[in-house]
Order: C-alpha cells, then sequence, then structure tokens
C-alpha cells in the first residue's frame, strides 16, 4: 500500500546488521543475525518474544555492545559505544516505556539534550511544530506532556527522534499503546516518513498490523534470521506466521492423563480494564475442572496479566461474574480469595509475590500470619517452624532464614513462593509465568509441583508465554489475542503452527481456518 | 506607633526577606536538579561565620562574602558527593550537613565571640530615590546583599526557564533517566546544582554576621535555614513566588523583634510558628490539586540515580 518515492531495487540500504552474535550469561540472544533495511522503506522486524528482536535493535541503537557482527549505516561500518553514537549516526529508537518528562511541555520534551543554548519558548515550539506538521504528528508544543494520551505520548517520542534528524526510526512494538484508530493514524505518519526518504525498523508481532504499514518483513527465531526481506505484500501471512513460530518441537515427557473431575472455577463473560483505562479483555467465559491443568497460551500483553490479577481479586472486572465451588467471588476481597481455596502464584515474583526485603520467615508467613501469633504478636519460634517446613518440603536452597529474600536466587524464590501458595491445600491454583526465567532444573521443579496438584485433584491455571511448556503439561490449550479466546486446542494433538497462527493472528486471518 | 516605626518594621521586611529568599533560591536550584539538601542551617551557618572571621582578618567585606559563597558551595559539595555521587539517603545526609556545619562554626567562631566587626555591607544609596519618603528608606537604602538577592532572584528564574542549561537541570530533577538518555550528564548537573545552592546559602549566612547583626555568637542562624527549606515549598518551586513568601515570612521575622514597641501583647513563639504553619497549608492545597494536577514539586526529589548496567 505504501508508494515508495523510488523503486526498492534501486534503493541502497539504510542498515546492513551482519552476522551479528549477542549473548548475555546463560541465553544467546542473537545467534548470527542478518537484517537489510532499504533506505525510505518501512521494514518489519517479526518474531515470538524472546527471538532476539528487542536486543538486536538494542544494539542498532547503541544500548548494547554485540560480541560480534558488523553494522553498516548507510554503507558505513560502524561501532557504537552508546546511545549517542547511535544519534549521531542517524539512528533513533521509540522504547515500549517512553523517555518523558511529565511536567515538561511537548516542546521542552522534544528538544531535551539537543535545545539551542539560549531558549525562546514561542520560536521553539513554533520549530517544533513545524517539523510536526511535516510529517502529520498532530501536537500541540505548548500543551504539558502529563495531558497527552497515551498515542499521543508516542508522538512525542518520534519527534524528539526527528528533531535529531534521525534518518533510521526504530519503533519497539509501537502499536501496543494505540486504539485502534491510533494505530491507522500511527502508519500514515511512518508513510509519510519513509516518503521523506527516512527509513523505518517497525518491531511486532501483530501480522495484520504489520501487513497494512510496512512494506518487507523479516523474521526472526531463536536468535537467527529465518527469513529476511520478505516483500509483505506477496507474502501470506499465514506463511510468515509460521515462520515465527516454526515447526513442531519435541513434546516429549507428558504427564500421564488424568481424569478431570466436576467444574470449579466459572468465568462468566467476565471483562475488565488494562492499566491504561483501555480494555484487556473482553466477555471472557469458560471453566476450569478439578484435576486439570488449563494452559493459556498467547504473546505478552493480550491480556493474560489482567485475567490472573482480576481471578486473584487484585483488579476489578467490569462485568460478569466469576464463580468458586459455585460461589460467586466476583466481588470478595483476595484474602477470602485465598481462604476458600485460591492460590496465586504472580508473574512479578518479587514484586507482587513476595517482600524483597522482609525475611525469608517473614515471606512465608505473609499469608497465614494469624495463625502465628498470640494476641498482637508474631510467634517468632512457631513461624520459623513454619518457614523450615516450607523450605524443606519445597527443596528451598537458603542458609539465613532471617536474611532478606531478595539474596535467593530466582529458582528458590519461586519455590518457595509456590510452597506457600500450595501449603494452604488450595483447590485452584493461578500460576502465571511461574517457569519464567528459571533454570533448567528449576522450570522441572515447578512443572513437576504443579502436575502433582493437578493429579491431586485441584484446578491449574498456567498462564505462559512458552507454547512448547504449554503443549507439555497442559490438558487443555486457550489461545488469548487482543483479549480474547481465539482458540481451543488440544495440546496431544495440536499442531503447533494452528496455535501459533492463533495466537499471532487476529480474528478477522482467524476466519479462514 | 510611629511613622518611623511602621518604615522600619518594612525595612527589617524587606532585609530579612532578602536574608531568606538568597538560602531558598540555592535550595530550590539543589531540588530543581534533584536533591533535597536539609543543611542550609549548616551552610548559613559556616557562611556566617567565615565572613565574620574574613572580615575582622582582612577587613574587606567583599572578600568575606566570596569566602562566605565559597564555604557555603564546599560544605553542600559534601553533600553532593555524599547523595549524588555514592547514593546515599538525602535526608540523612542533608540533616547530618545541619549539624556538622553548626558545629563547625561553633569551633572555627570560638575565638571571635564578641568581637567587633572588621567589615560590614553598608547600605547602598540612591541618590534622590534614597530620599522619596516611605520607598526611600525601605528600598533605597539598604545592604548591597539585598539587590544581589534579587539579582539571583530573576538570574535563577531565566536560567531554569530560558536557558538549555535550566532544561537540562530541571530534567534531572524530574527524571534522571531520561536526562541520562537525552545525553546530559546527571552527576554533573545535580553536584553543580548542589554546590551553587551551597554558594547562595553561605552568601545568605554572610548578610547575617556582615549586616544585620554585625557580630559573631553560636547559634546566630536561630532556624532561618529552616524557613528558607520550607520556603521554597511554599513558593511552588518556582523562583517568583518563593520571591513573595520570603517577604511574607521576611514579614514575621521582622514583627517578631518589633512586638513590644507597637505595645502589641502577642506572643513571638506564635510568630516563629507562622511560616511553618503558612507552609503546611501550601502543602495541602497542594495535595488537594494533585488529584487534577501533578504536584509542583520536582518529581525526582530525593531520588538517588544509578545508571543501569547496560
Amino acid at each position: 500500500m505504501n508508494q515508495a518515492p523510488f523503486s526498492i531495487n534501486d534503493s541502497a540500504l539504510a542498515v546492513e546488521l551482519s552476522d551479528v552474535w549477542k549473548s548475555f550469561p546463560g541465553v544467546t540472544a542473537n545467534a548470527g543475525v542478518n537484517l537489510s533495511v532499504r533506505t525510505g522503506s518501512i521494514h518489519a522486524l517479526l518474531g515470538e518474544n524472546g527471538a532476539g528482536k528487542s536486543t538486536l535493535m538494542n544494539i542498532l541503537a547503541g544500548v548494547y555492545r554485540p560480541d560480534s557482527g558488523e553494522l553498516r549505516i548507510h554503507g558505513q561500518s560502524q561501532q557504537f559505544r552508546n546511545p549517542a553514537d547511535a544519534l549521531s549516526a542517524g539512528i533513533g529508537m521509540v522504547h515500549q516505556e517512553f523517555r518523558l518528562i511529565p511536567s515538561f511541555s511537548v516542546a521542552e520534551n522534544v528538544i531535551l539534550g539537543s535545545a539551542p543554548r539560549v531558549l525562546r519558548t514561542k520560536q521553539v515550539e513554533l520549530k517544533v511544530s513545524e517539523l510536526a506538521e511535516r510529517f502529520g504528528l498532530k501536537v500541540d508544543p505548548s500543551q504539558p506532556l502529563w495531558q497527552l494520551s497515551m498515542g499521543e505520548r508516542q508522538k512525542v517520542e518520534i519527534l524528539k527522534i526527528l528533531w535529531r534528524n534521525a534518518q533510521v526510526l526504530i519503533l519497539d512494538e509501537p502499536t501496543t499503546v494505540l486504539t485502534p484508530s491510533e494505530v491507522d493514524e500511527l502508519g500514515e505518519i511512518l508513510t509519510k516518513m519513509a516518503d521523506d526518504g527516512r527509513s523505518i525498523i517497525f518491531i511486532s508481532h501483530k501480522l495484520h498490523e504489520v501487513s497494512g504499514i510496512c512494506d518487507e518483513a523479516t523474521v526472526l527465531r531463536q536468535g537467527k534470521t529465518v527469513a529476511s526481506a520478505l516483500p509483505i505484500e506477496s507474502t501470506d501471512q499465514r506463511e510468515l506466521a509460521q515462520l515465527m513460530v516454526g515447526t513442531s518441537a519435541s513434546t516429549a515427557d507428558r504427564p500421564e492423563p488424568n481424569t478431570p473431575g466436576a467444574p470449579v472455577l466459572k468465568l462468566n463473560g467476565l471483562s475488565t480494564l488494562g492499566d491504561r483505562g483501555l480494555e484487556a479483555f473482553s466477555n471472557l467465559s469458560f471453566q476450569v475442572n478439578a484435576g486439570e491443568i488449563i494452559g493459556i497460551a498467547g504473546v505478552a500483553g493480550n491480556g493474560q496479566r489482567e485475567l490472573a490479577d482480576v481471578i486473584a481479586g487484585l483488579r476489578p472486572s467490569t462485568s460478569g461474574s466469576l464463580l468458586m465451588n459455585d460461589a460467586d467471588i466476583t466481588d470478595a476481597s483476595p484474602q477470602f480469595r485465598f481462604r476458600s481455596g485460591l492460590a496465586y502464584i504472580p508473574e512479578d515474583r518479587l514484586g507482587v509475590g513476595l517482600a524483597p526485603r522482609l525475611s525469608i520467615t517473614d515471606n512465608a508467613i505473609l499469608r497465614v500470619y494469624r495463625q502465628q501469633r498470640r494476641g498482637p504478636f508474631i510467634l517468632a519460634e512457631k513461624a520459623l517452624a513454619y518457614c523450615k517446613d516450607i523450605v524443606q518440603r519445597f527443596g528451598v536452597r537458603s542458609a539465613d532464614f532471617n536474611g532478606p529474600i531478595a539474596a535467593l536466587s530466582g529458582g528458590n524464590l519461586q519455590r518457595l513462593l509456590v510452597g506457600r501458595e500450595l501449603d494452604g491445600q488450595p483447590s485452584v491454583i493461578v500460576a502465571s509465568q511461574p517457569t519464567r526465567g528459571l533454570d533448567v532444573q528449576g522450570v522441572k521443579a515447578i512443572q513437576e509441583l504443579l502436575i502433582e496438584q493437578r493429579n491431586s485433584g485441584v484446578a491449574v491455571i498456567m498462564i505462559s508465554e512458552d507454547l512448547d511448556e504449554l503443549l507439555t503439561i497442559a490438558d487443555r490449550l486457550l489461545v488469548m489475542e487482543s483479549g480474547i479466546i481465539r482458540g481451543e486446542f488440544d495440546p496431544r494433538t495440536a499442531s503447533r503452527d494452528a496455535v501459533g497462527i492463533a495466537m499471532l493472528s487476529d480474528g478477522q486471518a482467524m476466519t479462514e481456518i | 506607633m510611629t511613622e518611623a516605626s511602621i518604615i522600619g518594621l518594612f525595612v527589617a521586611t524587606v532585609s530579612f526577606g532578602a536574608l531568606l529568599y538568597l538560602a531558598a533560591l540555592g535550595e530550590l536550584l539543589a531540588e530543581k536538579a534533584g536533591v533535597l539538601n536539609l543543611g542550609v542551617e549548616g551552610m548559613m551557618a559556616i557562611g556566617a561565620v567565615t565572613a565574620f572571621i574574613i572580615g575582622v582578618e582582612l577587613k574587606n567585606p567583599w572578600a568575606a562574602l566570596l569566602v562566605a559563597m565559597l564555604s557555603g558551595a564546599l560544605l553542600a559539595s559534601v553533600h553532593g558527593v555524599f547523595t549524588v555521587g555514592l547514593g546515599a539517603e538525602q535526608v540523612v545526609s542533608g540533616l547530618s550537613l545541619t549539624i556538622l556545619g553548626l558545629g563547625l562554626a561553633a569551633y572555627l567562631g570560638k575565638d571571635y565571640v564578641g568581637l567587633p566587626p572588621g567589615a560590614e555591607l553598608v547600605p547602598v544609596e540612591w541618590g534622590g530615590l534614597s530620599d522619596l519618603p516611605w520607598i526611600g528608606p525601605i528600598f533605597f537604602n539598604q545592604a548591597p546583599i539585598v539587590y544581589l538577592a534579587l539579582l539571583m532572584g530573576i538570574a535563577v528564574s531565566l536560567v531554569l526557564s530560558s536557558t538549555r542549561l535550566g532544561l537540562a537541570l530541571r530534567a534531572a530533577g524530574e527524571s534522571a533517566s531520561s536526562t541520562d538518555s537525552a545525553g546530559h550528564s546527571v552527576l554533573g548537573l545535580r553536584l553543580s546544582a548542589v554546590a551553587a545552592g551551597g554558594a547562595l546559602a553561605g552568601a545568605s549566612g554572610a548578610y547575617l554576621t556582615l549586616s544585620i547583626t554585625p557580630q559573631w555568637a553560636e547559634g546566630l542562624t536561630a532556624g532561618r535555614g529552616w524557613i528558607a527549606v520550607a520556603l521554597v515549598i511554599f513558593g511552588a518551586w518556582r523562583p517568583g513566588r518563593v520571591g513573595i513568601g520570603a517577604l511574607i515570612f521576611g514579614g514575621t521575622l521582622a514583627l517578631k523583634t518589633r512586638l513590644q514597641p507597637f505595645g502589641v501583647e502577642f506572643s513571638p513563639i506564635i510568630l516563629s510558628m507562622l511560616p511553618y504553619v503558612l507552609t503546611l497549608a501550601i502543602l495541602l492545597i497542594i495535595s488537594v490539586r494533585a488529584r487534577k494536577r501533578p504536584s509542583p514539586a520536582p518529581f525526582g526529589l530525593g531520588l538517588a540515580y544509578r545508571r543501569e548496567e547496560r
């Protein structure tokens, strides 16, 4: 749909990354990635979470230094030591987390770091609004930033980069904060910038948006380039989705099947709002039976976190009802839910699940401190005995029960958290990304604990971004995308491709299947 | 109640106002850059004692003022290095600075207690202007530091609002990480703001011993540094409003010592409380309004900044 100013074949390359390698402790994020972006084009960089997109773009923007590999900008070999180097070579990045100052005006935010020595407010605002108009960015330069919507703030971030005259703009998942009409507007703005001869790299995993906005696509999977410079118009969305998720991985070690019992948790038309006031999910209905693990698959940010919050009672629902063991708990407090048998393993272990500066013992009794007291006092010995019991049963390796919990490793933190939650003998467990960031042993231990609970008749909801994990241990798989269940699969028979397409496509694309 | 005593009250109001304004401007600079410095009282005391000592020894009031500003800046830099450089807790470090400054001032000044001043900053004559009724004595017959305070107020206001330096400084106080990623040195900005603030607090102290009460005694600052800290909040971190606040708070200081001549039966202790009561009232207004708009306090005030590992 975008008419490039010149024929794509003739245009020079704005960005060439060849054989880029980057490892972090324990992970190789980029293993020989190649990327070529033509000058004046909008280039989609596609891949699942953890495919290495963000790492690669942080290398291009000077945030990370590559272990090896070559970087050419407009044909010239470059080595960036910091983001300022990249900016002066004409590369700017809009990060997912905006770096803006709420109390400053739009113009002040735009010029910060690249301002004239003496500021004449009117003059600066005029210049900023000229720049904004040139690219169709509708913002008032004199308005304080805190009054702006997320979509408008994104425009300010783009303006910041244009103000420094960057020729290559990297947008990291720019549409996650936007409403659908803002997405269309962004597409128009990007087209204008491309027509102006600037090159845009658009990181995304929403295929329908990419096909409307971008010219070409590069697909990464597990740190490698699996397809480069695919012309979007002539490429099937399904083909792109398959490139992103890859073909079936081994689904070894499936646990013995278990016969599920009666429904324990029922969601009837639940809806809620996300942190930014937009709908996180709407009219969600499903039920979880005793003795089954129900997997919620999906790319991060499609309503899974909010779903876990609503079930745990940490976020109010806007409509619908939630029933546990046939009792309506839609408006019940988290404490009530816990006492009626709901265990919650939150995604953010140290922020939501545990208190980082409190001791291991204090964290262990956080849920049940009422049982460890006499009058208003906590009985230290009783609390310690309780803690030791959990530590022993769940294999937490720790020396100092009175030391701060933040000193524990990720795996041990999670064991303590899971142990604390499971100790209440729950009938429902909501586990949000319970194995993320753990080592192989830790992953296995947590998975085994959840399977053990399932076998003893507990209903388990497991939210994970790791599709292979869900295909291995879940009994049923629901795919969530844009706050809607896009499909239900039987993990024993489902193909990874089909699930992947449901995760990545929007509703329209799914109607073909 | 004579006309002369009313004029005298206003003269004292302006001169106490200037005293508070200088110190408050310094605190405002540091806070705008994100560093709370509760050591104003200590820096004022150091400024007061060094100005007096240099005055006695060198008989030159300008050298005395300069040394007072340098010592204020030096003491403030201790706070700067601890909080900005090493990430120490700003409240604790600032309070320590007050205690350290007061103690150090008492130690340095112990041989100078009760001595006559060696140098004074005498009121400036503005020719015919100084002879105007009321206005002349109140505005055009003040010590040079009063005019310095006014100039500094205008300068601070202009630098903050319309220079690149001011923009960067305010940014450092709002969001250190944004400032850093925009290519400014948060460390440099904060350290210089704290040092400049200390110099202004030192000048304020010098004004005490070179003009208002030209002598040295322990405890001479008498809590005025704390009023300056409150003044920054009262003035909602804006140099102009802080100036107006300085005149109001200066008025309460002036009134305190002049109640008896006026024949008013009113406890001066109540007057001493007034600046703090007013500041609490402003804080209340700010927090009520905060539901609709962000607080005027710099968002990153009091937060140490360490760049994440990259």
